[in-house]
């Protein structure tokens, strides 16, 4: 946005009447945030969002009508008391809003750009009703950027409890989860398999739409509340749940592994070599720092057609990133319609910008395939949408004869992950679904094991980072009464 | 930060690292594997345990130097450190039972990786042969301490340097074609060579276990990088693996998959001679 219409934006934001009634004025949008242009950004692995400046931070939370009972803390999974930091930021005290926030939730600055807040907080917004909602994902960055840049002070801390807890991956589960009990007085162990914490954060989301940076502060920030991290450890290898609970003095265990096994189309042509999974394709990219070969020994392999198959956050990260890999044409292949599309409402805005080409109602058949194994093209036929399937979604239905090729050299599959099987396979008597993920109680995270815990993507199957934060959250809750109790018998 | 308390060239190509590991060290069995990244800009990449140590803590790598990744390890010195070491990843080798007679095959570097596990089929009472192959004898690894294991033992070197001239194939078919009861096969080494003693024992369905050398990113099976046909079926090498059955796996594909990057290989290894002053 150039400077005379964030001027023009923000005059007529600021002349709004606090409070006022509202009826005769049209609805107001959010005040703009500034981007990266499409043009540059798409050679780039920069931020593509910039964050709102002060000013446009006050303008956005000058908005906000402060309702006395808000709805939109009932859209978020982790409580993070919204109204309440918004008016700090009224208030110019963003350091005392991004502390708020961080007394339920342990990782706003990444909440903040990755949350899909359409469907949450800014969905239940009240002001949101006749206008555009308040941008309170945009405010929630503002000030854990602002408070980060100018150094937060540690919150106290209660004494300690003397009681160790072990927690499985430092995704967004863990991470919550460790962070809400290190609050709480317990001693804290993350076992991370990688080399690097933050999970899906660090090897999934890429740099452009969530700075590596970012996680890492966010990270430390535990890290010196005094949550410690074991590199290279992967439970159920290295050591087992019941280890952990049994000779290493754990009491509590919360498994956080995440939905680790890409799931791959039952077509001709899966194996080929330039086919990849999204998931190796942007850990290479993300946590090996391809983009940055051979300064980094770990290469990637982009061709220059790529298609990427499936509709959710990581096939538009995989598009995105192909692109700015040096893919000319890049296409996204979805089964069904544009409407479906999981994929946060953004980052579809943002891939279209770029210049990433949608194949809607399409779905693959084959890939084709070279004597060597290249990748050539890929047979795909013609869907309609047919009636509703249990996920209550319609169901797509291949049409009769609509079989085209599309001409390629590279397949990005992102159709979805399956539950990664080690812990569950190496701990018995935890209880898992038909599909593989931990069933635990809703209430208190528990599973079939006294005193193990689950939460995140290893017992919902694929979902957002911030289900995963709830979900950890809620069981560093049960953690906490379990061990209490425990504590009283 | 994992400190490599000996270092030992075990031949122009290939180098032996003990690495102090102690909770690996504790737990892995023959076959397993750990996924090495040696410096911070360095790349992730699977090795087979060649040996271990449960009391002083210490595992060992043999490895062959076929890229940077591999030469830049073979550069650490003792008492340096390797960044990161994972494991023990995948499924051990089933050791543990009574076979009959076990043929243990290594060629090139896969001796070394064949060495413990032949070694386990030898205490669970196996009647053990091996074959030990390669090239040339230069590159002739573990042949002292195979000999010492076996109940049988044999050389094979392409050129006829050493022992048998031929293949490892060349004594496995002699074996079979004298009619001699062989109960299982494990072979470890270069894909043609696995392929190959796969087709030796097909015709008569003796069971052959190959240990498969993938490309892997992670190891846990979260990236599916390793992914191979086995039987028609996708499985993962990393936690399905990495040792199948020799006669389901589509080695075609598998040779494919593992060239994959090789012009990136071979970029990445000219730059690594460059800035070694030209030499490797």
């Amino acid at each position: 946005m150039d400077k005379s219409a964030r001027r023009r934006n923000l005059v007529s934001e600021k002349n709004e009447p606090k409070g006022a009634m509202r009826e005769r004025k049209p609805p107001t949008k959010k005040v703009m945030m500034p981007e990266q242009s499409p043009a540059k950004r798409r050679r780039n692995f920069d931020e593509v969002a910039l964050g709102y400046t002060m000013e446009q931070a006050l303008a956005e939370a000058e908005k906000c009508m402060q309702c006395r009972n808000p709805k939109c803390m009932s859209g978020c999974p982790v409580e993070v008391p919204i109204r309440d930091f918004i008016n700090l930021v009224r208030e110019k005290k963003f350091i005392e809003a991004a502390s708020r926030i961080k007394e339920t939730n342990s990782l706003p600055a990444i909440c903040g750009r990755v949350c899909p807040q359409e469907t949450q907080c800014e969905a239940t917004c009240i002001y949101g009703v006749r206008n555009e909602p308040i941008a309170i994902g945009r405010l929630e960055r503002f000030v854990a950027d602002y408070a980060r840049a100018r150094g937060e002070d540690l919150p106290k801390l209660p004494s300690k409890l003397g009681k160790r807890v072990a927690v499985i991956g430092s995704g967004p589960a863990g991470l919550t989860c460790a962070g809400d009990l290190i609050k709480l007085g317990y001693d804290v162990t993350i076992f991370e398999a990688f080399h690097k914490p933050g999970g899906v954060l660090i090897y999934g989301i890429p740099e452009f739409r969530l700075p590596k940076e970012i996680v890492t502060a966010e990270v430390d920030f535990l890290e010196r509340l005094g949550v410690e991290i074991k590199y290279n450890h992967v439970i159920g290898k290295i050591r087992t749940v019941n280890e952990l609970m049994t000779e290493d003095g754990y009491e509590a265990v919360f498994i956080g592994s995440g939905a680790g096994a890409p799931s791959f189309m039952p077509i001709k042509g899966m194996n080929l070599t330039t086919v990849f999974s999204a998931n190796e394709f942007l850990t290479r990219v993300n946590l090996m720092k391809a983009y940055k070969f051979p300064e980094y020994d770990t290469p990637v392999k982009i061709g220059k057609r790529v298609a990427v198959i499936g509709g959710g956050n990581v096939a538009m990260d995989s598009a995105r990133t192909s692109l700015r890999l040096g893919a000319s044409e890049v296409t996204v292949v979805y089964r069904r319609s544009r409407e479906e599309l999981p994929a946060r409402a953004e980052e579809v805005h943002h891939a279209e910008e770029e210049g990433i080409r949608f194949q809607f109602l399409v779905n693959p058949t084959e890939v084709l395939g070279d004597e060597s194994g290249n990748v050539i093209g890929m047979q795909c036929i013609r869907m309609e949408l047919g009636e509703p399937d249990e996920s209550g979604r319609k169901r797509p239905v291949a049409i009769k004869n609509s079989e085209f090729v599309m001409d390629l050299d590279t397949v990005i599959v992102a159709i979805g992950n399956s539950p990664n099987p080690i812990i569950p396979n190496s701990t018995q008597g935890l209880e898992v679904s038909k599909w593989g993920t931990i069933i635990i109680n809703e209430e208190t995270g528990m599973t079939s094991l006294r005193g193990v815990f689950a939460g995140g993507d290893i017992v919902t199957g694929a979902a957002t980072v911030i289900n995963a934060m709830g979900q950890g959250k809620c069981a560093a809750r049960g953690i906490h009464a379990y061990l209490t109790k425990k504590a009283a018998e | 930060m994992y400190k490599i308390v000996s270092k030992k060239v075990l031949n122009s190509v290939t180098k032996m690292l003990v690495v102090r590991a102690p909770e690996i060290a504790k737990v892995c069995k023959p076959g397993q594997f750990v996924i090495v990244r040696a410096n911070e800009t360095g790349e992730r990449i699977p090795l087979t345990i060649a040996d271990f140590n449960r009391e002083r803590g210490l595992i060992t790598i043999v490895f062959q130097e076929v890229g940077k990744s591999t030469k830049l390890l073979g550069s650490f010195k003792r008492g340096e450190y390797v960044q990161d070491l994972v494991g023990p990843l995948g499924k051990p080798s089933p050791t543990d039972k009574k076979y009959g007679t076990v043929v243990a095959i290594g060629g090139g570097c896969g001796s070394a990786i064949v060495y413990p596990v032949a070694r386990a089929f030898k205490e669970a009472g196996n009647y053990l042969i091996t074959i030990n192959g390669a090239r040339t004898m230069e590159l002739l690894l573990y042949r002292k301490q195979m000999r010492e294991i076996s109940d049988e033992f044999y050389v094979t070197t392409d050129d006829g340097s050493c022992g048998v001239h031929g293949f490892v194939t060349n004594v496995l078919g002699d074996l079979i074609q004298n009619d001699r009861k062989i109960d299982l096969v494990f072979a470890v080494g270069p894909v043609p060579m696995m392929k190959f003693v796969s087709k030796t024992t097909e015709a008569k369905q003796i069971p052959t276990l190959v240990s498969l050398n993938s490309i892997m990113v992670d190891g846990t099976g979260m990236c599916g990088a390793c992914r191979v046909s086995v039987g028609g079926q996708m499985k993962f090498a990393c936690v399905d693996g990495p040792e199948f059955d020799g006669h389901q796996v589509d080695f075609q594909e598998l040779m494919g998959r593992l060239n994959a990057y090789r012009t990136y290989e071979a970029e990445a290894d000219k730059r690594w001679i460059n800035q070694q002053g030209g030499e490797t």
